[in-house]
């Protein structure tokens, strides 16, 4: 399991545009570098980032091997009712990972 | 005081560094130079845009123009847009022209974003262009440019 | 190993002088004044100031996260967590890192802040060491760390550092290498000028185990003095060397009293 911190406001108003802030733990191996034999490392990276808002896509992302190592990622979503937001990377080599935060709209 | 402007990797610059002092210091390419370009930044908007007219305008983008190490590079980059059922975002793309390959991220948005934002960190290989391109509703693409200079560490990690 | 007295460097050894820290009078006329000491943080652009600073932005903060964990995590069935013994971490911990390293009386000499985890692991955990630079020794030596944020580093007042601090002052002095460098001769005679693009700072390890972009990770202080070394052209020290906890307390000694950083950012 890759370490994610996700920093979603605790509550919202209903209407408010909010920001999301991800950070997940990858290498993002671009698959240009030689290692240490000199041979060139397979590509290993996080391909898709998906946001949903109780089930719906709100924001989705194509990543490539310009994305830094441990990728950061922000972006905003209107809050309309109190909810739960999925987070989920998928990458090379069967990465998946799905993590969930609340977001309450007052 | 600047002795030696290493702007290219894989170099090994003898550099005096004050009076009767001297480094010798090695210089590793950020990424691997060998690499060939898979596909050309212009491609790579096509195949993006299509056969769309692609403007200036509504589109920002915003990155240090200094880059002290191309690893991690954080970008803004936002829409003019009331981000409305009628009239929205739905994506975002950039390039760059310097790296092996020429795309950095593609998102895809729409009226329940809000507001059309994102920042990200990315990799730049070296000095180059980044070109950010907005697909609105209505079928038409934005773009703007910014300029990165990437200068190197003297003391790389070898 | 970690008895600094074992240095095999024919260094000559305080006797039973005064090892209270640095005082004005003390300090030799090439070192940096305390008034004047710069954390790295100063010169680095805003961009990486910025990353630094936003705690939901600084990726060191994904290995004090992975700390965290192993902080309440027991070895074995019937072997304590460190909160096992320690409790909460922000209480016991705080300030540990700004006064380590410290002296470890079973082995009489100094031990860093990852020497003081693997002994624990050791003595008290019936567990084997972590493994320098590995994700576990980094992510609690960062954890642990992290409780100090924003306090001094303040040199503990102990005698028996005496042998360590000056082992690490002679070895920060001594030239090295095919360049017949030392450290002193950047980061005492040139910090703030550059070595190339990049602008020399006055080596002030305020901010470790921290994330640097070249590495793409988060790594310890005897990384950066191993990669020093390199770039010296001498051979480095192995990790976990008493010459490196003799440098780290000198380091530290140092850089008092700027506050600590860790995770710290940088290029």
């Amino acid at each position: 399991m890759a370490r994610t911190l996700i920093n979603v406001p605790k509550t919202a108003e209903a209407g408010a545009v909010v920001t999301i802030k991800t950070l997940i733990s990858h290498p993002m191996e671009t698959g240009f570098r030689p290692g240490a034999d000199g041979r060139i490392m397979a590509r290993d990276i996080i391909t898709d980032f998906t946001c949903l808002y109780d089930g719906e896509t709100v924001f989705r992302a194509e990543l490539f091997p310009a994305t830094a190592a441990n990728p950061y990622l922000t972006f905003t979503l209107r809050a309309t009712r109190t909810g739960t937001l999925s987070f989920v990377w998928r990458g090379d080599n069967g990465f998946a990972q799905t993590e969930t935060a609340t977001l309450t709209v007052t | 005081m600047i002795l030696d402007e290493p702007h290219r990797p894989s170099r090994r610059g003898v550099l005096a560094l004050g009076t009767g002092t001297l480094a010798v210091v090695a210089l590793r390419p950020v990424a691997a130079e060998a690499a060939t370009r898979t596909e050309s930044t212009a491609e790579a908007i096509r195949r993006f845009a299509g056969d769309a007219e692609i403007r200036p305008g509504r589109i920002h983008l915003d990155l240090p123009p200094l880059v002290e190490n191309g690893n991690a590079v954080t970008i803004t980059v936002t829409v003019d847009s009331p981000m409305s059922p009628e009239d929205h975002v739905r994506r975002i793309a950039v390039f760059n022209d310097r790296n092996p390959q020429p795309n950095v991220i593609t998102a895809h948005l729409g009226p329940l974003s809000g507001r059309a934002a994102l920042t990200t960190r990315i990799r730049l290989a070296d000095t180059q262009r980044i070109t950010a391109i907005a697909e609105t509703s209505d079928g038409r693409y934005w773009s703007t440019t910014a300029d990165a200079i990437v200068t190197l560490a003297a003391c790389l990690e070898g | 190993m970690r008895r600094a007295a074992s240095l095999a460097l024919g260094l000559a050894l305080a006797g039973a002088g005064n090892a209270t820290g640095i005082s004005a009078a003390e300090i030799p006329p090439t070192e940096i004044p305390p008034a004047a000491r710069r954390s790295g943080f100063d010169t680095m652009s805003p961009a990486i100031q910025a990353m630094q600073r936003d705690e939901t932005a600084n990726p060191g903060l994904l290995w004090v996260q992975e700390g965290e964990d192993l902080w309440a995590k027991a070895p074995a069935a019937d072997r304590p967590a460190c909160a096992g013994c320690h409790g909460a971490a922000d209480a016991s911990m705080r300030g540990v890192a700004a006064r380590y390293p410290a002296y470890d009386v079973e082995s009489g000499g100094a031990i860093d802040l990852q020497g003081r985890i693997n002994a624990c692991r050791r003595r008290h955990q019936g567990a084997p060491p972590f493994p320098y630079e590995s994700g576990e020794l980094l992510g609690l030596s960062a954890y642990v760390a992290a409780q100090s944020r924003g306090l001094p580093i303040v040199p503990p007042d102990d005698p028996h550092l005496a042998p360590a601090r000056e082992a690490g002052r002679a070895l920060f002095t001594r030239r090295m290498g095919q360049l017949g460098f030392s450290c002193a001769a950047c980061h005492d005679d040139h910090p703030g000028r550059r070595l190339g693009a990049a602008p020399i700072p006055q080596g002030h390890p305020t901010g470790y185990p921290l994330y640097r972009l070249e590495w793409q990770g988060v790594g310890s202080v005897q990384r950066r003095l191993r990669n020093c070394m390199t770039g010296m052209r001498a051979e480095p020290f192995a990790y976990g060397a008493p010459e490196f906890v003799a440098l780290e307390r000198y380091l530290m000694d140092r850089a008092s009293p700027l506050p600590i950083e860790t995770p710290a950012v940088r290029p």
